[in-house]
């Protein structure tokens, strides 16, 4: 069953086309990663898919809710987690908490239940009681993550969730995402490859407002086309030529897609002797979500 | 209600802040002050105009500053996240704004009281009609498409200040030309301080229930028109 349906969503922001057609689907209880580049659109899907703002067209279902005409109801069975925000400063944790229970339309006791154990669970309990102005952005984003789970939502939106906190802050909101992940459905958007390899049944790439592909992270690693990366730098300028192969340059340094690791070091090595340039490094490793995304994107190009 | 839990949010966030509820009481007070002194002018008529320019003050003061600061404190995505409209937020900004209108109102009431002069219960209806009125007017205020409070509060300002002196509080409307007749109709604060002055026992320019109708008829219009471009600036704040 799809409860995150996106059908050719178009938004323009004055003459910037956020959103240039965008659509897919995403299954129940799936950890859904939308991968991109800064400005791809990634926030900007996020908050129509919320019901924060609307698109210029198309359609947006969330649970069979669409978005811009049932808004309250789509809302109602969804968590959010926006990329920048902020809890209330001069309230405390609590406080912060019962606001959102509140509207959400849930009962004092029941807030307070849900409250408490997210509290704990995300180790900020002892601290109910003080203002969020006193809390590190760790545990701001650890409130916010509460915030976003209080109505336990089937569906759970959380845009950038690591982007900015240190990395034991970031291993434990990720840790958190894996255990929401077993019972609700995510939508996550991020940069940072690993933690997409980590968390996502399937990954979409975004680039310039256009999806580029949806696919398993697995698979995505293996359409870079060959199952070694062999990187490689040059001292100096130069071009690297080798006919027939898959080569990709990223600032000073090739990656090259192989299924042949030793031809493929043999052809690099005539290169450089043909062409009297240094070998500064090489080295062979498997590729990464990374390679498959800028390979995809260069595609894109 | 949702519309509550909004309310409740504001007052613990921006109203019960000391320098708010004392800047409450003493701007009022003050050009109160400034315009008595050196003048004979009767007592009710004095407090009537004080309590008048106090619920006004009161009620456009922080309401006009909610949602610019919002959208600069990113908490507006927050709550724009929840299942709730944009109006239940207007509401809520309302009801917060009411509240402390109404509750500012009570130091003159018991001024005036200390004094020995005796209100109807007339100017309890009026007050939280006046209240309202003004909360909306607050609320079409901060419905200019910035997220700069100083920008709001300016704007405010260049409409507040002015409708001070066209509401009869410093001069009874009676004694006007035609024309300032019909520039103080343009005011909602006219309408209340006639009810304040009615309240008192004094002569209203325009009978009583005419006063009611023109608040709820401002309150009406401002509170659409609020709706509106608020939810034209949502955009513009996120
Ligand atoms: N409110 C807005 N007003 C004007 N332009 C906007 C607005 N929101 C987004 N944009 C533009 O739309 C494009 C997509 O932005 P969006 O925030 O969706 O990207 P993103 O993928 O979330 O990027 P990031 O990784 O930096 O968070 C950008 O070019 C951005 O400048
Ligand atoms: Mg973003």
């Amino acid at each position: 069953m799809n409860v995150i349906e996106a059908e050719n969503l178009v938004k323009s922001f004055g003459k910037i086309k956020a959103l240039d057609g965008i659509s897919f689907k995403v299954k129940k209880g799936q950890v859904f990663g939308f991968l991109g580049p800064n400005g791809a659109g990634k926030t900007t899907t996020v908050r129509i898919l919320t019901g924060i703002i609307k698109p210029d067209s198309g359609k947006a279902r969330i649970n069979g809710f669409d978005v811009v005409n049932e808004t309250i109801k789509a809302k109602q069975s969804i968590g959010v987690l926006p990329e920048i925000s902020n809890a209330y400063l001069d309230l405390t944790a609590w406080q912060n908490l019962m606001l959102i229970a509140s509207l959400y339309g849930m009962q004092k006791d029941e807030a307070e239940k849900r409250a408490e154990e997210l509290l704990r669970e995300f180790g900020i309990y002892e601290r109910r009681n003080t203002r969020v102005r006193g809390f590190s952005k760790g545990m701001k984003q650890r409130l916010m993550l509460c915030m976003a789970l209080i109505s336990d939502p089937e569906i759970v939106f959380l845009d950038e969730p690591t982007s900015g906190l240190d990395v034991q802050s970031a291993r434990m909101i990720r840790g958190k995402v894996l255990s929401i992940a077993k019972e609700k459905t995510v939508f996550l958007t991020s940069h940072n490859m690993d933690e997409v390899n980590l968390l996502c049944d399937e990954v979409a790439i975004i680039s310039k407002g256009r999806l580029v592909t949806v696919d398993t992270p697995e698979r995505l690693k293996s359409r870079v086309g060959g199952s070694i990366a062999i990187e490689v730098s040059f001292g100096g300028k130069s071009e690297l030529r080798v006919d027939e192969m898959n080569v990709v340059k990223y600032g000073d340094k090739y990656v090259i897609y192989t299924t042949n690791p030793y031809q493929t070091i043999c052809r690099i090595v005539d290169f450089a002797k043909q062409n009297n340039v240094e070998i500064i490094s090489i080295n062979t490793r498997t590729p990464t979500l990374e390679d498959a995304f800028l390979k995809l994107l260069e595609v894109e190009k | 209600m949702k519309c509550l839990a909004i309310a409740k949010k504001d007052i613990l966030m921006y109203y019960l802040k000391g320098p708010v509820v004392i800047f409450g009481i003493l701007l009022p007070l003050f050009l109160f002050l400034a315009f008595w002194i050196g003048r004979n002018l009767p007592l009710d008529f004095l407090v009537a105009g004080l309590l008048a320019m106090t619920v006004f003050f009161a009620s456009t003061s922080v309401s006009p500053v909610v949602a610019p600061w919002e959208g600069q404190m990113r908490t507006l995505e927050r709550l724009m996240a929840c299942p709730i409209s944009v109006s239940t937020i207007i509401f809520g900004d309302i009801i917060a704004s009411i509240t402390f209108g109404i509750g500012i109102a009570i130091v003159p009431l018991l001024l005036g009281m200390a004094f020995g002069l005796s209100f109807s219960f007339v100017v309890l209806v009026g007050i939280v009609l006046a209240a309202f009125c003004f909360s909306c007017l607050g609320l079409l205020f901060s419905s200019f498409p910035t997220n700069m409070p100083s920008t709001v509060m300016m704007i405010s300002s260049l409409v507040r200040f002015p409708l001070i002196f066209i509401s009869g509080i410093f001069i009874p409307i009676q004694s006007l030309p035609s024309w300032g007749k019909t520039i103080s109709l343009l005011s909602p604060l006219t309408y209340f301080t006639d009810i304040a002055r009615a309240s008192l026992g004094m002569s209203s320019f325009l009978p009583v229930y005419l006063d009611f109708l023109a608040l709820i008829a401002f309150s009406g219009l401002f509170l659409i028109l609020a709706i509106k471009l608020h939810e034209r600036a949502l955009l513009s704040r996120l």
